[in-house]
């Protein structure tokens, strides 16, 4: 009876393994290929996450449907061009430059030109300030002449 | 002077980014099929497995796609909403039970109150998927050529049927 119970215990893990499985194609290159293609896009429900990480409902369902449409044949370009279609450019982590995501290709150059100039007009004004002759040739000769008293003092 | 204005430049500029960053939804991605012909399908009915429905036969009318689920917590509040929508009348509600058992969407309706002319049933998700379906509910308003006009992303409540469904749905009327 305590074999049977210790045998049962030690097989009782492989029923958690059997639940994980569904979600594996059968082929292991058609499932490196999806895992690959899934890396490239955003879980919408989740957002940050990838397809390829996430464990929410509808990457679940996105993963399946790119394991389908590679076996029968589609090539990841294809796939990827049916899930802008449907779902938008906002599912690519790398979206293509053109006319609608334009703002988010070139925003960050916009902001550090911008940057630059607000420095160089600050570097400017700076040295504007510096060069200014810190002493008049009045005041020098004033220090001059309260340093001779102070010697003379002394 | 310089040195009050820019600091108030940049506070105006950071605060009205701030004012329209936050107030976006992030879950709302715009969808790619506005302006698109609806996908079509031919799905079994949810009360009736022998029965199809095809949205060929929405053909010549304004319709709205309420995509929902028994599973989904939002679809109950918009539940009430729909059923007062349904009740006058304005716009044929078509419902599509997405990944849903046929019971549990059965029970809901049996329940609750049946908002639909008629629900098909989409038990893999398959015709959900291909009106880009990602969060549950959302709706569709498509006009009388079986174009996709509007996506709404969440529940239906009074304010946004009030300020956008229905003033879309009456304009396609007159067309």
């Amino acid at each position: 009876m305590k074999r049977f119970l210790s045998i049962l215990l030690l097989v009782l893990p492989v029923f958690a393994i059997a639940d994980e499985a569904r979600d594996m194609a059968d082929n292991p290159v058609i499932e490196r290929r999806m895992i690959n293609l899934a890396e490239k896009v955003r879980c919408l429900v989740c957002q940050s996450e990838n397809v390829a990480s996430s464990r929410s409902d509808w990457s679940n369902d996105v993963r399946q449907i790119m394991r389908d449409k590679m076996i029968a044949g589609a090539s990841d370009q294809e796939i990827m061009d049916l899930l802008v279609e449907r779902f938008g450019k906002s599912v690519l982590f790398d979206p293509p430059v053109d006319k609608e995501t334009i703002p988010l290709w070139g925003g960050p150059f916009v902001l550090l030109l911008l940057g630059v100039g607000v420095l160089l007009f600050q570097l400017r004004r700076r040295r504007a300030i510096v060069t200014e002759p810190s002493l008049t040739p009045e005041a020098a000769h004033q220090a001059a002449v309260l340093l001779e008293e102070e010697e003379g003092k002394s | 002077m310089m040195r009050f204005i820019l600091p108030l430049v940049i506070f105006l500029v950071l605060s009205s980014f701030l004012y329209v960053g936050l107030s976006l939804d992030p879950r709302e991605v715009p969808s790619p099929l506005i302006g698109r012909t609806a996908p079509a399908f031919s799905l079994p009915l949810l009360q009736d497995s022998n029965k199809q429905f095809s949205s060929q036969d929405m053909k010549g009318q304004v319709w709205l796609l309420n995509v929902w689920a028994s599973w989904c917590t939002a679809c109950k509040d918009e539940h009430p909403v729909l059923m007062d929508l349904a009740q006058r009348n304005i716009v044929p509600i078509l419902g599509l039970n997405y990944k849903d058992k046929r019971e549990e969407g059965e029970a809901v309706l049996r329940k609750s109150g049946d908002p639909y002319m008629l629900t098909v049933f989409d038990a893999d998700g398959k015709i959900g998927f291909d009106y880009g379906v990602y969060g549950v509910p959302e709706t569709y308003v498509i006009d009388r050529q079986g174009v996709i006009r509007d996506k709404v992303i969440g529940a239906v409540n009074p304010q946004n049927l009030r300020e956008r469904i229905l003033p879309l749905v009456e304009e396609l009327k007159k067309k």
